[in-house]
């Protein structure tokens, strides 16, 4: 079972106290989200890199040299 | 200015890990809070870092961020979170390191909305390690009386992680 570490600021003493199964489905539920936007952020980055490779071949077949594609 | 700069309560992460670090009953008898965190987290990669105040899940009016991962220097803007953000070590970065980090609270104790300023970095002998300043106003009016540390993503925050509030006065 998770636990958690409550300080009371009051009398200073931590104490490990078992999550509740609140708390532990509203862990999962982060996770859920977290994950959905680390896979959204991923899926982004990679479109992003697919349309710059084709921009770049296609600027190659028109002729310039990846000089020049660079200084663009 | 700062006269009186005291340790009000601390603790360090035991044997199996936790999922969180909260202090709660904060006295209201000092001017600002500051809040030091010395963290490592058992999940890999990023060891995101969540701070809540209250258990509030009032959102941010603004949250403004510069990070650097070891690559690159970002930032990010948000205002509707109901935490503010920064880095962990995490799992899979060099054993036996720890992130450091210091959360200033000003004026904790006032009607007015609550404001955070937060610097954190992490260790690691590779290139990725993260650097992060933010800041943030929340929609929280009521005084600061319990404060929430968890890595977000689930993971645990690591054995011998510690964490230590301070009180601060602006008079003797």
């Amino acid at each position: 079972m998770p636990t958690k570490i409550v300080v009371d600021c009051s009398t200073g003493v931590a104490t490990e106290v078992e999550l509740t199964a609140e708390e532990i489905a509203q862990r999962e539920a982060d996770a859920v989200a977290f994950a959905e936007i680390k896979a959204a952020e991923e899926a982004a980055a990679q479109a992003k890199a697919a349309a710059k490779a084709s921009a770049e071949a296609k600027l190659a077949a028109l002729g310039l040299t990846a000089d020049e594609i660079a200084a663009l | 200015m700062a006269l009186t700069y005291q340790a009000i309560a601390t603790t360090t992460v035991g044997s199996g890990g936790a999922a969180n670090i909260e202090f709660t009953s904060i006295p209201q008898t000092y001017t600002d809070l500051l809040l030091s965190v010395s963290a490592r987290s058992e999940t890999n990669n990023t060891g995101n870092l969540w701070l809540q105040i209250n258990n509030s899940t009032a959102v941010t009016n603004k949250t403004i961020l510069l990070y650097g991962d070891g690559s690159s220097a970002n930032t990010a803007k948000a205002s509707n979170s109901d935490y503010i953000w920064s880095y962990s070590v995490a799992a899979n970065f060099t054993a036996n390191v720890f992130s450091n980090q210091e959360y200033y609270f000003p004026n904790y104790t006032n009607s007015a909305n609550k404001t955070v300023m937060q610097n954190g970095v992490t260790e690691n002998n590779a290139t990725t390690a993260f650097t992060v300043f933010s800041s943030a106003e929340y929609n929280i009016t009521a005084a600061i009386t319990s404060i929430k540390l968890s890595i977000y993503f689930s993971g645990d925050i690591n054995q011998h992680s510690t964490a230590t509030l301070y009180g601060i006065k602006n008079t003797v």
